[in-house]
């Protein structure tokens, strides 16, 4: 009896013992958890790198609200189950908001423990749909377009901007290209404002498309949605110039390039492509930018804009919600507006930034121009 | 049943099952005559698309176009292409004339690797924009819906050749050399017939033809680059087996029922099974007749 009472008591103090620093710290702790090392460092490091900048930035002027902010730095490797760890090790260490992960692989491994903690955390790079549009892990943000978002946008722009009503989708077969096409296809069948007439593969690097063109035609399709690379768009724009059948194009971003004007020619002229938005005419950008190439002496790497985003969201949220509190922070992150490297942000109730990712560009004379 | 769109697919698959058949004839001549498979023979196709791009680039800077341009680049190519036939077979071919049978087959899919690689350092391995060298001819408007201007010029083309070429094989002297040297080789020398020449000649010829479709049909799909030749020369080959390898009329016919083929199975079932439309037709013809639609069972003599 004595003794239970006496484990007991001991286990109490052990808690109080190792709560007590965590609850007294007057010191922020982000978490910065990414690849640092192996094969995909390189997309890993630009995030670490920009979290150092804006946190430096942001402790010379004093931390937010008098607190200073503290880095946690954490290596996964991108690899889920070394994402685990690191995410276990971070809510022992009583972290109060991560930046990460970078990989969609690691990110999914670890977002259930941050979950299960009440931490949110934001990644600049983790671009698997599920992650926010599944609704299960509402403590996830991220600052980069998911995977599927420029098929749903060219989707709409087909049903809604150029108002198509019968729709032929062709696709490579490879992942690419296949996964742009099934993407548009949902999104357009759910949307029920066109039919999708035509959704084929083709075969690439073959000599000739007369037949899938003549059938695209036979369907009466009034639109064509096309996921894949230039050099198939372009020999497929070229035999439809010569077969005389005027429908407006629609491909990703593989198109969005100068290969594909360059092959294409004069058959390229009046195509619509999606493409990332253009952020680095943005003061923020120039200068982060800047400023990364003055302390490191070359340009920032992958994910770098949307990592030091991720970073001035997560830290305005907190300056916002006055604390590091699940819920103030989960409202602040929604509903206030912070200006970033992309653009001016706050998150979706799934957890996507808003008014980030694609916008729809058109070939005129000779160069892709933004639809606006 | 719908009969335009039929007939849309139909000639379609002529336009293409003829350019097959021009690469094809290439692959039987040469198989008729030393029972190689000229592996490096999508490559000279390759090599005359490319001559053509260049020339036609220098020809559109200085100022001609249409037509003119496309003769006058066509010429150059197949020039080049024959040079480049020629050659090949002098370095890799005739040296393992006598070696056993694998070694020249061997030395053919080095050839073509070689070949490849060789244009993808010394020009590019990106795709260049070839440009469209046949004009849009009025008179070709009411029937565009079947046949383009670019179409028209290669059926013109393509059958204009292939009657030169029976010409050649049936009423020339080198023609006879050729169908004399195909029946047996020993024999022919026998009685006086340069045989050396005569392969060379087939080279040539077989290099002509692919120059001519590499000219043709990259004005028509509006691009080329260095890894053209392989797609193009493993379905001409498939021709060539279909139709009978060896056998001349047989890749002229192999290569319109493959691209008949494929366009009817890419335009009613679809386009994503085009290649398979196209095997299994051979695996199934080979079935039934083993050796292909026109070609003559050889006996093994004993």
């Amino acid at each position: 009896m004595q003794k239970t009472t006496l484990v007991k008591f001991l286990a109490a103090l052990l808690v109080t013992a190792l709560a007590v620093p965590a609850l007294a710290a007057d010191t922020i702790k982000l978490g910065v958890a990414g690849a640092h090392s192996g094969d995909l460092a390189a997309y890993g490091l630009p995030t670490k790198d920009a979290a150092e900048m804006v946190v430096a930035e942001i402790n010379a002027k004093g931390g937010i609200n008098g607190k200073k902010v503290e880095l946690m730095i954490v290596d996964d490797q991108c690899k889920p189950e070394i994402a685990t760890n690191v995410a276990t090790k971070l809510v022992s260490e009583g972290v109060n908001i991560v930046i990460g992960h970078i990989c969609s692989g690691a990110t999914k491994a670890a977002i259930g423990i941050y979950k299960g903690a009440k931490i949110i955390a934001i990644s600049p790079s983790a671009t698997n749909p599920p992650l926010t549009k599944s609704g299960e892990y509402a403590n996830f943000y991220r600052t980069i377009a998911a995977d599927d978002d420029q098929a749903l946008l060219a989707a709409a722009f087909a049903t809604d901007t150029l108002k198509a009503k019968k729709i032929a989708i062709l696709h490579d077969k490879g992942d690419y290209g296949k996964g742009f096409a099934d993407f548009a296809k949902a999104a357009i069948e759910q949307g029920g404002k066109a039919k999708v007439v035509m959704y084929e593969g083709i075969q690439p690097g073959a000599m000739d498309y007369s037949a899938v063109i003549q059938k695209l035609r036979n369907e009466g399709a009034d639109l064509l949605i096309f996921g894949g690379y230039h050099p198939e768009a372009s020999k497929l724009l070229s035999l439809m110039n010569k077969k005389k059948i005027k429908v407006p194009f629609i491909g990703p971003d593989g198109l969005k390039g100068d290969g594909f004007l360059k092959i294409a020619g004069k058959d390229a002229e009046g195509v619509y492509a999606t493409g990332p938005k253009d952020v680095s005419k943005l003061p923020l950008n120039t200068k982060a930018h800047a400023d990364y190439k003055a302390k490191y002496g070359k340009e920032p790497g992958t994910f770098f804009d949307q990592a030091m985003a991720a970073t001035v969201a997560a830290l305005n949220a907190v300056k916002v919600a006055g604390g590091t509190d699940y819920d103030a922070l989960t409202r602040a992150l929604k509903t206030s507006l912070v200006d970033t490297t992309i653009g001016k942000i706050k998150f979706d109730a799934k957890g996507d930034a808003e008014g980030v990712g694609f916008s729809v560009y058109q070939v005129k004379n000779g160069a892709f121009v933004e639809v606006k | 049943m719908d009969f335009q769109y039929l007939f849309e697919l139909l000639c379609g698959g002529i336009v293409k099952g003829s350019i097959y058949a021009l690469i094809a004839l290439g692959y039987t001549m040469v198989y008729g005559i030393i029972q190689l498979i000229n592996f490096a023979h999508g490559e000279v196709y390759m090599i005359g698309a490319f001559v053509a791009f260049i020339v036609a680039g220098v020809m559109t800077l200085s100022g001609y176009s249409g037509l003119t341009v496309l003769l006058l680049a066509a010429v150059v190519a197949v020039i080049y292409s024959a040079a480049y036939g020629y050659t090949l077979e002098k370095i890799a071919y005739r040296p393992l004339r006598n070696a056993p049978r694998l070694s020249p087959l061997i030395s053919a899919i080095g050839a073509s690797i070689f070949l490849m690689n060789y244009v993808q350092l010394a020009q590019t391995p990106d795709f260049l924009p070839f440009p469209e060298l046949v004009p849009e001819f009025e008179f070709m408007a009411p029937i565009e819906r079947y046949l383009s201007s670019a179409d028209l010029v290669i059926l013109i083309v393509t059958t204009l050749t292939m009657a030169a070429l029976t010409v050649l094989i049936k009423y020339t002297r080198i023609g006879k050399a050729m169908r004399a040297t195909q029946q047996d080789l020993v024999m022919a020398r026998l009685v006086g017939i340069n045989v050396d020449r005569v392969i060379s000649a087939t080279f040539i010829i077989g290099s002509v033809l692919a120059a001519i479709a590499g000219v043709l049909i990259a004005s028509r799909t509006g691009q080329i680059n260095a890894a053209i030749g392989f797609v193009a020369g493993i379905k001409a080959f498939t021709a060539a087996v279909l139709g009978g390898i060896g056998n001349v009329p047989g890749a002229v016919l192999g290569g319109l029922v493959l691209g008949i083929a494929e366009t009817l199975g890419a335009g009613y079932i679809s386009s994503a099974y085009e290649d398979v439309f196209a095997f299994a037709l051979l695996v199934l013809i080979l079935i039934l007749r083993p050796a292909g639609l026109l070609g003559k069972a050889v006996k093994q003599k004993v």
